[in-house]
């Protein structure tokens, strides 16, 4: 056989060794650090990524929310005000029919007062002529007793009393 | 991956023919292209750079060998090369180097630790991926969080592609466990199938006992990391009538063993043969002894210069990826999409395999 198809045993041992320790070596200072550095960047990106894609929904949600919202807004609103225009048109109803009902009370009261008045007025003016008449008579005939002519006068005379009262 | 072996075995079978007048020839002319070429792909106990009239430079490696009773030796192996000259083999310590190989002079057995050429190189290409991955590491450091920049970034694309398309896709789940091991033999095979292209250094990824522990390594790393449905599948494999299993179990017991000699006897072949087709083509140059050839050997060493520089990448790939194959079918958790091949023994149709 040709030497250089034998394998020569020293430089089987020195390969050996060198590549063991060269692997070592590599495994623990170089492969470990590149491939778990180059596995973080990857991650990392990916789950960059990701965030961004998910950024990206909540951000339509969001937009989508707040249309909605504005929409909601502006039906709210529209209720609103529809509500307070009921509401303004009830309470001004309400508002005149109280005050039509007061100022119809007032009205009636005002009448009753009037006619109360006016009864008092009436019976007073009754009492007041009937004390006259009875006093006009009651003097009319003490007088009648002494002499006529003195009845007529006398008459006038309190009749001119009786006239302010 | 027959082509470059048959293309190798072609070299090879004419290295052998052109030896024979060669070896005559090479008492006048003084070259031998068989001799060179496998002087080039062959491991050596010095580093020689280059040569000139002057003389050649030459960086002398140590020798460390053991003999039993005579324990260890260490010396420069400068005492015992013979360089260029001719003559009898230095002797030192009762050592001495016949053919690159040493041997002790009383014929004991010697076991050879010497750091050669290869070992030399081995040492080198694991310091310069040391220095480079740890940069790298720093790299990712330094700029946590953030873009890669220079070397980093360089090597980030090839990482990331051994991790996803070859760990992930063939392993499975479990890829991560088997990454230090992946990248480590994809960049060495790699740096060192390129350091190998260069001029003046060793052959180290086309030296069979590299690609030999490589690829036991990936052997034992897929026996250990193996579950019970991968030995299911050898010695029960799902689809096969009852009779024809005991032939069917030692094949797949040998196929444990086929896949990773394939490993072995692939790197091995590409790159020898890249590097034995560069050195036919300059030895064109020499066996000619024209100018008329450099056009020829320009071109087409050039052309298979690149080709190799491919291949040098492609065959760290193909490693990498079998070997992650194997891996994956050693961990994966059930076989499904097992092909039925005829019926059961009770003539039923086949159940679903699993």
């Amino acid at each position: 056989m040709p030497a250089f198809l034998t394998p020569e045993l020293g430089l089987i041992f020195w390969q050996l060794v060198i590549f063991l320790l060269v692997l070592f070596l590599l495994a623990k200072f170089a492969w470990k650090p590149i491939l778990s550095s180059l596995k973080e960047r990857e991650d990392s990106i990916e789950s960059a990524l990701r965030m961004a894609d998910q950024a990206k929904i909540e951000m339509q949600q969001l937009k989508a929310g707040n249309e909605k919202l504005l929409a909601d807004a502006r039906l709210e609103r529209d209720r609103m005000m529809q509500e307070a225009t009921v509401m303004a048109n009830q309470h001004r109803e309400t508002e005149r029919a109280r005050a039509t009902a007061e100022a119809n009370t007032i009205i009636q009261q005002a009448r009753e007062a009037i006619q109360q008045e006016k009864n008092a007025a009436l019976a007073e003016v009754k009492n007041t002529a009937a004390k006259l008449s009875v006093d006009i008579a009651e003097r009319i005939l003490r007088r009648e007793l002494a002499e006529p002519a003195a009845q007529t006068q006398l008459v006038d005379s309190y009749l001119k009393d009786v006239k302010l009262n | 991956m027959k082509h470059l072996l048959s293309v190798l075995l072609c070299f090879l079978s004419l290295s052998v023919f052109a030896n024979e007048p060669a070896n005559e020839a090479s008492k006048e002319e003084g070259f031998n292209p068989g001799e060179m070429i496998l002087h080039h792909i062959g491991d050596s106990h010095e580093w020689h750079w280059l040569a000139t009239d002057n003389g050649s430079f030459t960086t002398y490696l140590p020798i460390i060998a053991y003999r039993p009773g005579k324990g260890l030796s260490v010396f420069s192996s400068k005492r015992i090369s013979n360089g260029e000259a001719e003559g009898p083999a230095k002797e030192y310590d009762g050592l001495k180097l016949e053919h690159e190989h040493l041997v002790s002079t009383d014929g004991s057995k010697v076991y050879d630790f010497s750091i050669t050429k290869n070992i030399a190189a081995l040492i080198g290409s694991a310091v310069l991926m040391l220095v480079i991955f740890t940069a790298v590491a720093r790299g990712y450091a330094k700029n946590h969080g953030r873009a890669p920049k220079g070397i980093q970034s360089f090597f980030e694309p090839i990482i990331v592609f051994i991790r996803d398309e070859v760990a992930k896709k063939n392993i499975g789940p479990k890829y991560e466990r088997y990454m230090p091991y992946l990248l480590t033999v994809f960049f060495f095979i790699w740096f060192n199938n390129l350091l190998g292209l260069t001029p003046g250094a060793a052959n180290l990824s086309g030296n069979i006992a590299v690609t030999m522990v490589l690829a036991l390594m990936t052997l034992v790393i897929t026996l250990a990391s193996s579950n019970k449905y991968y030995w299911a599948h050898i010695f029960a494999t799902p689809g096969v009538p009852k009779p024809l299993l005991p032939i069917m179990i030692i094949v797949e017991v040998i196929g444990i063993f086929t896949k990773p000699f394939s490993l072995m006897i692939r790197l091995f072949a590409n790159i020898t043969a890249g590097h034995i087709v560069v050195l036919s083509f300059i030895s064109l140059v020499f066996i000619f002894k024209s100018w008329a050839v450099a056009p020829v050997t320009l071109a087409f060493g050039l052309f298979i210069n690149i080709l190799e520089l491919l291949v040098a990448l492609l065959q760290a790939f193909i490693f990498t990826l079998l070997t992650s194959m194997y891996i994956g079918g050693a961990v994966e958790e059930h076989h499904d999409a097992d092909l039925q091949i005829g019926y059961n023994e009770d003539g039923t149709a086949p159940h679903a395999a699993h």
